[in-house]
């Protein structure tokens, strides 16, 4: 897939052009990225379950994503996680460029510098002045979605990890397989109207759906906010909640 | 522009559009599949409201003769309700996916359409006559008392305004557990296939309460799940072959004769991966949404998300042409990730084929596919030439007898005028329906809730 030096500077801090930047300007580093695509395909996934009748291929696709992600991370060796703390900084961290993840191999040897990674920081920073201690600085940063991890999967042994993170998928699976009622209503009994914010803003928003909408994520040109950032952190704690439900069940 | 052989270019003009003009979409009026008729004179649409259009193109006007005849509304019915499965409760949307029309064999037309769950077989016949002149029966249908009748009268058949009726003369139900994908019908005239993700089913067009299980990919263990059906089509001319693709970009054909229960594919089409092109949407890139044969049988036609591809049946292992659809978005997959486009189903087409000229060995005269992309954008690929277009379906262009200008997307660098750049792109316009005239070269493009019809222009 990618080339192996590349992910290795994430935790040797090896330099390289784009390890210098990262330091500087903090580009999202390709395991923040990775986290973020982690993190969207879960959600996306339990959105499966609160549509009427999933579409089982999306699911499938999906599910395979997550599967593949899983296996890069365990052979990784990023399976296990660093366990940093909370530092209180907003949750959008995790919904990063995930460019770096669309780039082929080849480009990302050729250390092709993208263009608009400046200004992309520059716009995030001036959106969210609100939190000044707000910056894309380090791997370490990603602070919710760990704890979403923390939840779904036990730190310490890996393996235990795979069996568990099978498990959730499996459970998807079932339950996209015999719908029972119960286990639904439960599902959605905790759940209030800011996580459909966060279904909105991490899907795009289907209704209004423009390339320069998901320049949050992407093109870095233009300084749009996402919508509702501030109900991100609670609603990550629903996810939380959500995906526990999910995997008691 | 397009050329087809002896240097004659197809300039495409608008003809006409149906559907509302205003911007705010209606859901139900949302086009879910367009198909011409094997003869060309009727043009079915379906939505996502369950109802079925049918226009007809009326006879060429000595008069006018720069122009074909024109599509008008034939025929609406409602085909599919919604319904609810209790079991699961889970609703079963009405949204019509496909609509296949069987070749005529009287003055009444029948067409297969089916939704998630029910495939109908509906007929569609003319009434412009009716009887008059009962002796039993007064006008308006009352029974006359027989002892009133004094004399005997011959009923004769009045001419009455057309009427178009349609009704359901079968259905084919409660076969399916899981969303039907595509439906074909078998160059037998007697039997179809119906494909849902993991099944495909045989029927008999008159028999509803028995269907044949031919493909079961659903593993024992749902939670080993990693591919499903995506479309299914019968050989245009073997009567018991067919293929099927897959969400893992496989394409496999089978030989009904070979057993009962065909899992074991008779060939297995798939290109090798790129390893240089790899991400982590590549499989979801690769998954197959529609797959089509040529009229000969001797190719096959698959369309994934950025692609077409052009299979010859006797090679497995490559296509023998790719055509790139749209490869400025290969760097904007993530966020056609995250906004779920890259989950859509594009659908494409061959041109209509002059059945006469084709022989086996030589290439027919003009060989062009057609396919929808965003921005109500679709690309026509001319095999011969190797040359492509890119035209777009809007009401801007809408005077009958003018050129379609031809569009271009500006992926990286300076755009030039008249170019559109990738983020302009509005990607909730997407045309996933396109169909060609069997006959002619008319095309039918569907955008969200409008139909678009074009054609060459006539010197």
């Amino acid at each position: 897939m990618f080339m192996r030096g590349l992910k290795r500077k994430c935790f040797d801090g090896e330099e390289d052009i784009e390890g210098t930047l990262a330091g500087i300007k903090a580009i999202p580093s390709y395991n923040l990225q990775r986290q973020s695509l982690l993190d969207m395909s879960l959600v996306k996934l339990q959105l499966c379950h609160m549509l009427v009748e999933p579409n089982l291929c999306r699911s499938v696709l999906i599910a395979n994503t997550v599967r593949q992600i899983q296996e890069e991370m365990t052979q990784d060796g990023t399976w296990q996680m660093i366990n940093t703390q909370s530092t209180g900084q907003a949750s959008l961290d995790r919904l990063v460029s995930t460019d770096i993840l669309c780039r082929s191999s080849r480009e990302q040897a050729e250390g092709k510098h993208v263009p608009g990674y400046s200004t992309f920081n520059k716009d995030f920073e001036s959106d969210h002045a609100q939190d000044s201690s707000e910056t894309m600085s380090t791997a370490s940063s990603v602070q919710a979605p760990r704890n979403l991890q923390t939840n779904m999967w036990e730190m310490e042994n890996p393996q235990e990890n795979k069996g568990n993170f099978q498990k959730s998928l499996d459970q998807i699976f079932e339950t996209l397989e015999n719908k029972s009622p119960n286990s639904v209503e439960d599902l959605f009994s905790e759940v209030d109207n800011s996580y459909y914010d966060l279904d909105t803003m991490l899907t795009g928003m289907m209704n209004n759906t423009k390339m320069g909408h998901c320049d949050g994520l992407e093109t870095f040109s233009s300084p749009t906010t996402t919508p509702s950032n501030s109900n991100c952190k609670s609603d990550l704690n629903e996810l939380d909640h959500i995906v526990e439900i999910l995997v008691e069940s | 522009f397009l050329g087809a052989g002896g240097g004659n270019d197809i300039q495409w003009c608008f003809s006409q559009v149906k559907g509302a003009v205003d911007d705010d979409v209606a859901e139900a009026d949302i086009i879910s599949t367009v198909e011409f008729n094997h003869s060309g004179e009727l043009l079915a649409t379906g939505d996502k409201g369950g109802r079925v259009v049918i226009f007809q193109q009326e006879q060429e006007n000595k008069s006018q003769s720069h122009s074909r005849g024109e599509y008008n509304v034939y025929s609406t019915f409602q085909s599919h309700e919604p319904e609810f499965d209790y079991l699961k409760s889970l609703e079963i949307e009405e949204k019509i996916n496909k609509i296949r029309w069987l070749p005529q064999k009287n003055a009444a037309q029948f067409l297969l359409s089916t939704n998630d769950k029910t495939i109908k077989l509906w007929k569609i016949s003319e009434r412009d006559k009716r009887p008059e002149g009962y002796n039993l029966k007064e006008e308006d249908g009352r029974y006359r008392d027989p002892t009133t009748v004094t004399t005997l009268r011959v009923p004769v058949f009045r001419p009455m305004d057309l009427m178009v009726e349609a009704s359901p003369r079968r259905i084919f139900a409660n076969a399916h557990t899981y969303h039907i994908n595509s439906i074909s019908i078998n160059s037998d005239y007697e039997t179809y296939l119906s494909a849902d993700d993991l099944r495909i089913n045989l029927w008999h067009l008159e028999i509803t309460d028995r269907s044949f299980n031919i493909v079961d990919i659903k593993p024992a263990n749902m939670e080993e799940l990693t591919e499903v059906i995506t479309a299914a089509e019968f050989h245009p001319n073997s009567c018991n072959t067919f293929v099927y693709s897959s969400s893992k970009g496989t394409i496999r054909l089978c030989d009904m004769r070979a057993s009962a229960l065909c899992d074991r594919h008779s060939k297995l089409f798939e290109e090798p991966e790129d390893p240089s092109n790899r991400s982590f949407f590549s499989e979801i890139i690769s998954s197959i949404s529609d797959v089509k044969f040529s009229h000969s049988g001797r190719y096959m036609m698959t369309r994934d998300y950025l692609s077409v591809k052009i299979w010859d049946l006797n090679m497995e292992n490559r296509p023998v042409e790719t055509y790139q659809v749209h490869e400025y978005l290969r760097s904007k997959l993530c966020s056609l990730y995250e906004n779920d486009c890259i989950f859509d189903k594009f659908e494409c087409c061959w041109n209509g084929s002059d059945r006469q000229l084709l022989t086996f060995f030589l290439p027919p005269l003009c060989s062009i596919v057609m396919t929808g992309s965003y921005n109500n954008f679709f690309r026509m690929f001319d095999r011969n030439t190797k040359r492509d277009i890119t035209l777009e379906a809007s009401r801007e262009n809408n005077k009958p007898r003018t050129v379609l200008k031809p569009r271009k997307v500006c992926a990286s660098g300076k755009r030039k005028k008249d170019e559109i750049s990738v983020d302009s792109l509005d990607f909730n316009k997407k045309i996933l329906h396109t169909a060609w005239h069997p006959k002619e070269n008319i095309i039918a493009v569907a955008t969200t809730n409008n139909l678009y019809i074009f054609q060459d222009k006539m010197n």
